[in-house]
């Protein structure tokens, strides 16, 4: 198939959109920024792109909780629209406001395939602070389309409302099915809670998660920002052993791969 | 209906917890549990209860929140759950960011049945423990902020009674007149000055707030009036107070001042930065200079950079988080406000405040009477205002400083800081330039107009006293401005749907649209015509308001109804408010009466120049002498501790710097996270060219010597980027002076030593200032505990911000150590200077001899280290500041989480004869670096001609120092030297 078309969402607040666009750019996809209002007025739009996602940010400032006002616009105005955009096995990623967004529209976890439904939720940080910083992740899913390939990955997370939260019942039914993705880590082992390893306080540690699937994809952690390998945190040390070893020194990192995985499966 | 929407958590909320954790540290231990409780009032015409029950669906998340109206079924609940709870809410009027989303969803899912909604946000704590109804009332009134919110208390017993807090609908009610007024200025002097100082009197005494007009300036205006036979009205008055402000004209960098006939700003800054352009020739970096909102520099090819720095003092000191947030997002506007719009792309901060842990309460009036906040709420206000400000515009913050000094308790500084990125050329056109002209449309954008922010403009030209106007306090929406910045840089600029912008900032319209007026000679306004918050506001308060989140376009007649459409099409507000014209004058009129017309050459030019004498601060300065400290392990270990010097990783984090994706040398280097002086960005993601920026103060140097505590600051500011890996050639420079009672001629001489540090500095590096700002009056007038008069002024502050231009972000170098076996260097020369020095504020000295600064020295090391930069055989740099090479090594070491062995001998040394003065003395123009040992040949040949040897390696697990006399001094594990330098400020 050809190279697959990335509509970017911005707008009221989504601040992730240009950075995200170069991720896919990058990967060898075809992106393009839309504002969600052009959106809501040409809902049709939807239907040329193979991949839409949900970027970073602060839509509506977070009022009334995260993601919460955002979704409650597309709920109103396009979701006729998503649910035939899903039904096509098209891709969908939303990245930490835009993890919050589509966890807010019930697009994830969609468990039993009841899209619309919300069962897991994003909370305030243990800390009740935003936090900006480099945490090491480990992957879980076999199905997820976006994380094929990768055992452990190092990123930036910066939320103040990150904190994975769902009822016994469904954390059971996402570990059955196969939909926790990513979970915070620390070194070889699992962050088991701990800060800053785990910086949120994410239940099961878990960072990111898809539906079942495998198609849609939401995550905290930005791989948007580990797409240089001057964008990775301590790269002057890496640099410094490379350097001394006479390697060369790459010029992508890893974070890459979630965006060319999406690229990958239109292949 | 009007009723309350109450939406409570299911879960464990971290935010009460967070709560609960305040409340124990203001001494409240009874207190044991803590609920939130979000509360939508919804005010609205045509909705009815079921509709309400789904506007609860709408703002709760079911996971793990549920709602209940106007208290249904909630006593029988709660019973037993709290003891007494607190309201606290927006007062009338104040923006109100949560509500109006609130509203927002309400309209988008109802449509027309929501017409005339109105959503007001307010938290209501339920708190369990046995508390006195005065200790609950302490409780509340430290979670809100009286000059913008209201508090409620209820106990258990009221609260079942009354099933629950109160509906209250805060609308805003004017009773006003929404007339103009004529003020009589033919009265004696004494009442001239009055109306000066304290403001137009209102008809029943009271007074407007300041308008900061001397008597010089007043008589001025009397005299144009009474020249034109008529009275001026209070907007005129009030339009010329807030243009002719300290804050806007810079009196008194303009004022002739000695023998400076031109005044500092144009005979000293501006001069510099002229020299220094002329003698660079084709290598000139400046795009931009003094001109515009911002200053810029060329980046590449492609693009320009610009930068501005700002302070936000006086709104900080009354709503530390308003004050804050306001600042940050202000300042944004100053890049979207440059040339044809500038795109944000980094946010830069620094802070000063008293130590945080002085309880010692002040006041503004005698008898206890207004107490002014501590500084521990004040430094986490402002903080949580840069955080909210930053991170939810989605502009990187990567670069600032906390500075702790116990006169910044009167009032705390608040530098903040805004790069923007602008093509070069806007459809061929350079888009530097941009003029309004006649016949375009003046189009404001953004926010409404309302009564917060009034006088700001003339309050911060004043001291902190009881009559400082609570109105003068803002509030920010960064959201708004994000859709408005949005839409103007990534789609307005590029379809060149406007001539001209400018930001609405300090004196609201009033300046901003009398400041473009200029480009085309005439403006006329109708007033009427500008959305306004609430109706029955004066019309010189719509006129001089400093609402937030507003521009001010020329928009060409064809071109108003596509800008118009857009903006609506992005949910941002635009109104045309009136024409730009070429009458010369700057008229308003209200309702098509007119109210204001004043000569535009009056109102830009009449301000009467200052003519100022300065004196030499007395000062009587003598070097300490104490025994030299038999341990400086111990020493070490405290000054790494120092407030100063410390940590401020949880100010770091908690601001994004990975937004945008742009990060190259972050805030916390190396794998120990140790906050570095300097920060690199990859402005444009295509490109490896990069932008390094920092900055640097050192005002206890100022109580020996302003003109080294300036030039210190530059060679610090500059080297700080050097160390990176930024030529010296490629840096720029930006001044912010935070002066206090800069009308006494013993502190006009501080500033004039100061600036001409700044001439000879800047010129002598060839580090030309493209932008800067002065704040003249940071003194605080009032009481103490036991009513006795109390005077603090911070002391004369000079923050030097620089931002350099690099060729390969990929061969920027890092603060940590990072390999064992690399060789450590030391270039510069440390001499006996430890006046105003870190290490002798810990012994309660402040010293003479003060650090100096020599720049053909300077310069040799930075162009030879730059060059080794160039060539990558730099592993580490770190610049040697606060604390000096003791501090510059732990650093290191913290940060790459490795040991050094170094031998003091060997350090390049003038005058020294102590250990700890070696160790501690803060000399200018010094660098410690890292090289492997492969590369130390190379190394040492380009450094041939400098002060420079090499000091010890990087081994081990400790940080060791041999002294003079050839034994040990200093012995630290890099566990306890890392703990030194983390434990003071953990807890924040």
């Amino acid at each position: 198939m050809a190279i697959p078309r990335v509509l970017v969402l911005t707008g009221y607040g989504i601040n992730c959109d240009e950075e995200t666009a170069f991720a896919f750019e990058k990967a060898g996809a075809l992106p393009q920024i839309i504002h969600v209002n052009d959106l809501i007025k040409n809902p049709q739009l939807l239907k040329s792109f193979e991949i839409l996602s949900f970027p970073g940010g602060f839509s509506y400032g977070d009022d009334t909780g995260s993601g919460n006002a955002l979704a409650n616009k597309i709920r109103n105005n396009l979701w006729e629209n998503l649910l035939e955009f899903i039904d096509e096995k098209k891709l969908v990623i939303g990245i930490c406001n835009g993890f919050q967004v589509i966890t807010n529209l019930g697009l994830l976890p969609g468990i039993d395939k009841k899209y619309g439904e919300r069962s897991v939720a994003l909370a305030h940080n243990n800390t009740a602070r935003y936090e900006c910083r480099w945490i090491s992740l480990k992957n879980f899913s076999k199905k997820c389309v976006f994380t094929k390939g990768i055992d452990n990955i190092s990123l930036p997370v910066a939320h103040g409302e990150g904190k994975f939260t769902a009822s016994q019942q469904v954390l059971e039914k996402l570990g059955v099915k196969d939909q926790i993705v990513l979970k915070y880590a620390k070194r070889e082992s699992l962050a088991n809670g701990e800060f800053p390893f785990n910086p949120n306080g994410a239940m099961l540690d878990i960072a990111g998660i898809c539906d079942e699937t495998g198609r849609i994809f939401g995550l905290m952690p930005h791989p948007e920002r580990n797409i240089l390998f001057t964008q990775q945190d301590n790269w002057p040390l890496q640099k410094e052993i490379l350097k001394r070893a006479g390697a060369e020194i790459p010029e992508d990192s890893s974070g890459l791969k979630i965006f060319k995985n999406a690229v990958d499966f239109f292949k | 209906m009007d009723c309350r929407i109450e939406v409570f958590s299911k879960i464990p909320d971290a935010r009460a917890l967070t709560k609960l954790k305040k409340i124990h540290a203001l001494g409240f231990k009874a207190v044991n549990a803590v609920d939130v409780i979000d509360v939508y009032t919804v005010s609205s015409p045509k909705l009815e209860l079921a509709d309400l029950e789904k506007c609860g669906s709408l703002l709760s998340n079911p996971v793990m929140q549920g709602f209940r109206i106007n208290g249904n079924g909630m006593i029988s609940s709660l019973q037993g759950i709290f003891d007494f709870a607190i309201e606290t809410g927006f007062l009338p009027g104040v923006t109100d960011n949560v509500g109006n989303t609130a509203a927002e969803t309400i309209y988008d899912f109802f449509g027309e049945k929501a017409e005339g909604t109105t959503v007001y946000y307010s938290q209501v704590f339920y708190l369990r423990g046995k508390t006195s109804p005065d200790d609950a009332e302490k409780i509340a009134k430290s979670f809100a902020n009286p000059l913008i919110q209201r508090i409620h208390i209820k106990g258990w017993e009221k609260f079942s009674q009354d099933n629950g807090m109160d509906l209250i609908v805060p609308k805003v009610r004017l009773n006003q007149s929404p007339n103009s007024d004529l003020v009589d200025l033919n009265v004696p002097d004494e009442e001239l000055i009055v109306i000066g100082k304290k403001g137009i009197a209102d008809s029943d005494g009271s007074r407007r707030g300041p308008l900061a007009l001397d008597l010089d300036s007043m008589k001025v205006i009397r005299d144009y009036f009474n020249a034109l036979q008529r009275k001026p009205t209070d907007i005129e008055l009030e339009s010329l107070a807030q243009t002719w402000s300290e804050h806007c004209k810079h009196t008194i960098f303009a004022a002739e001042l000695d023998e400076i006939k031109g005044g500092l700003f144009k005979e000293k800054i501006q001069k510099s930065t002229e020299q220094i352009r002329a003698l660079k020739g084709s290598k000139d970096l400046c795009a931009s200079v003094f001109v515009d909102n911002s200053g810029a520099l060329f980046f590449d090819e492609k693009f320009l950079v610009t930068d501005k720095a700002e302070t936000h003092n006086s709104p900080s000191a009354l709503d530390p988080f308003g004050g804050a947030i306001t600042g940050i997002v202000g300042v944004n506007r100053d890049a979207i406000g440059f040339g044809m719009s500038a795109k944000p792309i980094i946010n830069r901060y620094g802070f000063c405040f008293a130590d945080p842990k002085d309880a010692k309460l002040l006041f503004k009036a005698k008898d206890r009477q207004s107490p002014i906040l501590l500084p521990e709420r004040i430094m986490l206000g402002v903080i949580e205002g840069v955080n909210v400000g930053g991170n939810c515009s989605g502009i990187p913050t990567p670069q600032g400083f906390l500075y702790f000094e116990e006169r910044y308790k009167g009032k705390p500084l608040v530098f903040v800081g805004t790069l923007g990125l602008i093509p070069r050329k806007v459809n061929g056109k350079d888009s530097t330039e941009k003029a309004a002209l006649p016949g375009d449309a003046i189009v404001m954008v953004g926010n409404r107009v309302g009564q917060d922010g009034i006088h700001g403009a003339t309050f911060s030209s004043e001291a902190l006293t009881e009559g400082s106007p609570a109105t003068a306090v803002q509030i920010g929406d960064p959201i708004t401005q994000k859709k408005l910045s949005d839409a103007i840089v990534k789609e307005a600029r590029d379809l060149e749907l406007f001539n001209s912008i400018t930001d609405n900032g300090a004196g609201g319209l009033s300046c901003s649209v009398a400041e473009m007026a200029k480009e085309c000679n005439g403006c006329v306004v109708e007033l009427e015509k500008i959305p306004v918050k609430y109706p029955g506001m004066q019309p010189w308060k719509v006129w001089v308001s400093e609402s937030q989140e507003r521009m001010t376009l020329a928009i060409p007649k064809e071109k108003v109804q596509k800008f118009l459409d857009l903006m609506d099409s992005r949910g941002v507000e635009s109104t045309v408010i009136g024409e730009f014209n070429d009458s010369g004058k700057c008229i308003v009129n209200s309702n098509g009466q007119k109210i204001m017309e004043i000569d535009l050459k009056f109102l830009h030019d009449g301000l009467p120049k200052k003519v100022l004498k300065s004196a030499n601060f007395p000062k009587d300065l003598k070097e300490p002498e104490f025994k030299e400290p038999e341990s400086l392990s111990e020493e070490l270990l405290a000054m790494l501790a120092r407030l100063n010097i410390c940590s401020k990783e949880f100010v770091s984090t908690q601001y994004d710097f990975e937004v945008q994706g742009t990060s190259v040398l972050k805030p916390l280097q190396g794998a120990g996270k140790v906050n570095a002086e300097a920060t690199v960005l990859r402005p444009v993601l295509q490109s490896k060219r990069a932008v390094s920026l920092s900055q640097a103060l050192f005002p206890k140097y100022g109580d020996i010597s302003t003109y080294e505590m300036a030039a210190c600051a530059i060679d610090a500011a500059i080297k700080n980027l050097v160390c990176v890996g930024t030529k010296l050639e490629n840096i720029a420079l930006m001044d912010n002076f935070c002066w206090c009672s800069s009308l006494q001629p013993e502190r006009l001489g501080q500033l004039k030593d100061s600036v001409q540090a700044c001439f000879e500095l800047s010129v002598n590096f060839g580090t030309p200032f493209i932008s800067g700002k002065d704040s003249m009056f940071n003194d605080f007038a009032g009481f103490d505990e036991s009513n006795s008069p109390v005077k603090i002024s911070v002391p004369p502050t000079l923050l030097i911000s620089s931002l350099g231009i690099m060729d390969n972000a990929e061969k920027s170098v890092s603060i940590d150590f990072k390999l064992e076996g690399d060789f450590i260097y030391a270039l510069g020369l440390t001499k006996n200077e430890l006046g105003g020095s870190e290490y002798y504020a810990s012994k309660g000295f402040v010293g003479k001899n003060v650090p100096s600064v020599n720049a053909e020295k300077s310069i040799g090391i930075y162009n030879s280290l730059s060059q080794a930069i160039d060539k990558e055989l730099v592993a580490s740099s770190i610049p040697v500041g606060f604390g000096g090479l003791g501090i510059a090594l732990a650093k290191a070491c913290i940060a790459g989480n490795c040991g050094a062995q170094i031998d003091l001998q060997k350090t390049p040394l003038e005058g020294i004869s102590r250990n700890d003065a070696l160790l501690f003395s803060e000399s200018a123009g010094r660098i410690i670096v890292t090289v492997a040992p492969k590369d130390s040949a190379a190394f040492e040949q380009l450094m041939q001609g400098n002060a420079f040897s090499k000091i010890g390696v990087v081994l081990g697990n400790g940080l060791e120092i041999k002294g003079l006399n050839g034994k040990a001094v200093c012995k630290n594990s890099i566990k306890d030297l890392n703990e030194a330098y983390r434990k003071t400020l953990r807890d924040f």
